[in-house]
């Protein structure tokens, strides 16, 4: 049985992000210094935490499929991997939009979140290209490992550098979760990471869920009918 | 290890030695790269940052051409086999082909070096040569570092030219970034400035993370 305990991890999700997003509106102070604008930090700054910790986390999981050369390890990489990647993209919207309202500017070189994100978006935009363009299914599942293993180590190093390469012309004061926030703030902030890590962690385990009752039809097929159409098609995405 | 390492650097330098396939187009296209800074930027001389800039931009576009060529041999004329068969550590291949490419990025840069200092860099070289050559030692061993395991993945998928590449010039980006702060100082205009040491430190510390991690797991690579 796939995806035991989605329904409750669903409700607890939407529950969070609710609780969240309506203490964001209605009982967070204003910014004293930009106003409105400053809420998207609740959801931008979560959105860039929770994502990087996927990246590190399909890193942690390719090393377990190189490790243990058990498919189901790739499949979370995979998973892992795109799923922060979306939330990437959002990062960099989000981030785009607050230099807007914030600065006048729709990009900001000096902003180290977005500058790295970028960097790291473009690097894992190639993720998808490296899978499709290996045809052996388990060269292909290996070859994707050694990558997210890769560029898992390198997200932080990455945030590291630029972050020091930035911070000599701009003394940092807002985006970082220390530095004199008000309590409010800080207990909003904390409920909204926590709702992002789960709406993550629900998401996760919703396309694992999927995936793996695919792979079993697929199986099921192949072995009641000898079904040739049951085979996957070439894909980037693992197959069980 | 260490025997399996010197005949396959030995084997990759003789190649290179006897085809000269790399090191010359390496070399042109650094400088090549250079004349079109010039073009392109429209400026005589440069200095500082800009200087540590083009320099840096031209040694990693030359090193992508290296990249792409770097496991030629072995994926189309069998050299993968005959090394699967032999009874040796299999990181020594990864081992080989850094220092191979490390030894043609150091050619490349003994000939693209002089002709930068000669047709765009403003201030003198001489004074801080020792330093530009520890400094781009450092900056070299990132790029050889990482881009020997980018190259070994790329090497056996279907799109090698473009996937190399695609992988190896975001992943270089903190070397582009620590190797420029490093050099910026020693081009400025009106006198060299004393290196900074947070950001050889920084190329030191990325070199060493990423050896580790490709040590651990260029093994992965060649199973079949």
């Amino acid at each position: 049985m796939h995806g035991k305990g989605l329904r409750t991890l669903a409700l607890l999700t939407a529950l969070t992000l609710t609780a969240a997003y309506a203490l964001v509106f209605f009982w967070t102070p204003n910014d004293a210094d930009q106003g409105f604008v400053q809420k998207i930090f609740y959801l931008h700054v979560p959105m860039a935490i929770v994502a990087l910790c996927g990246f590190v986390a399909g890193g942690i999981f390719g090393a377990m499929h190189l490790r243990t050369r058990d498919g189901r390890w790739d499949l979370r990489a995979y998973v892992a991997i795109h799923l922060s990647q979306i939330l990437a993209v959002g990062v960099l919207v989000t981030g785009s939009i607050w230099a807007k309202g914030a600065w006048g500017h729709w990009w900001l070189w000096d902003e180290p979140m977005l500058v790295s994100f970028l960097i790291v978006f473009l690097l894992y935009a190639t993720y998808q290209v490296l899978r499709f363009s290996i045809e052996d299914r388990e060269r292909q599942a290996r070859y994707a490992s050694v990558f997210a293993v890769l560029a898992g180590a390198f997200v932080p190093i990455n945030f590291a550098v630029v972050r020091m390469a930035e911070s000599y012309v701009h003394p940092r004061t807002l985006g970082t979760t220390t530095g004199g926030m008000p309590g409010e703030m800080m207990l909003t902030f904390l409920i909204a990471l926590a709702g992002m890590a789960l709406l993550f962690v629900t998401l996760w385990k919703y396309e694992m869920a999927s995936k793996n009752a695919v792979a079993e039809v697929r199986a099921l097929r192949l072995r009641l009918l000898g079904d040739d159409d049951a085979l996957p098609r070439r894909t980037a995405a693992p197959t069980l | 290890m260490l025997t399996a390492v010197g005949a396959i650097l030995r084997k990759d330098l003789l190649l290179e030695l006897r085809t000269r396939e790399s090191v010359p187009a390496m070399a042109i296209f650094a400088v090549t790269t250079l004349v079109v800074f010039h073009f392109a930027l429209d400026r005589p001389t440069l200095a500082g940052d800009l200087a540590a800039g083009v320099l840096w931009v031209s040694f990693l576009f030359a090193a992508m051409l290296g990249l792409n060529r770097l496991f030629v041999a072995e994926e189309e004329q069998g050299g993968f086999d005959g090394f699967m068969l032999a009874p040796i550590d299999r990181t020594s291949l990864y081992v080989a082909k850094a220092l191979a490419l490390l030894a043609f990025l150091a050619i490349v840069q003994a000939i693209a070096v002089p002709a930068f200092a000669i047709l765009l860099l403003d201030p003198s070289l001489w004074p801080v040569l020792p330093e530009l050559v520890g400094v781009l030692l450092l900056g070299d061993a990132g790029i050889c570092v990482v881009g020997a395991l980018v190259s070994a993945i790329g090497i056996r998928t279907r799109a090698r030219d473009l996937i190399v590449p695609l992988l190896a010039l975001p992943l270089l980006i903190p070397v582009v970034i620590g190797a420029v702060e490093a050099t910026a100082p020693l081009l400025a205009e009106g006198g060299a400035e004393p290196l900074p040491g947070r950001w050889l430190l920084t190329l030191g510390l990325y070199d060493a993370v990423f050896a580790a991690i490709a040590y651990a797991v260029f093994d992965d690579l060649l199973e079949d």
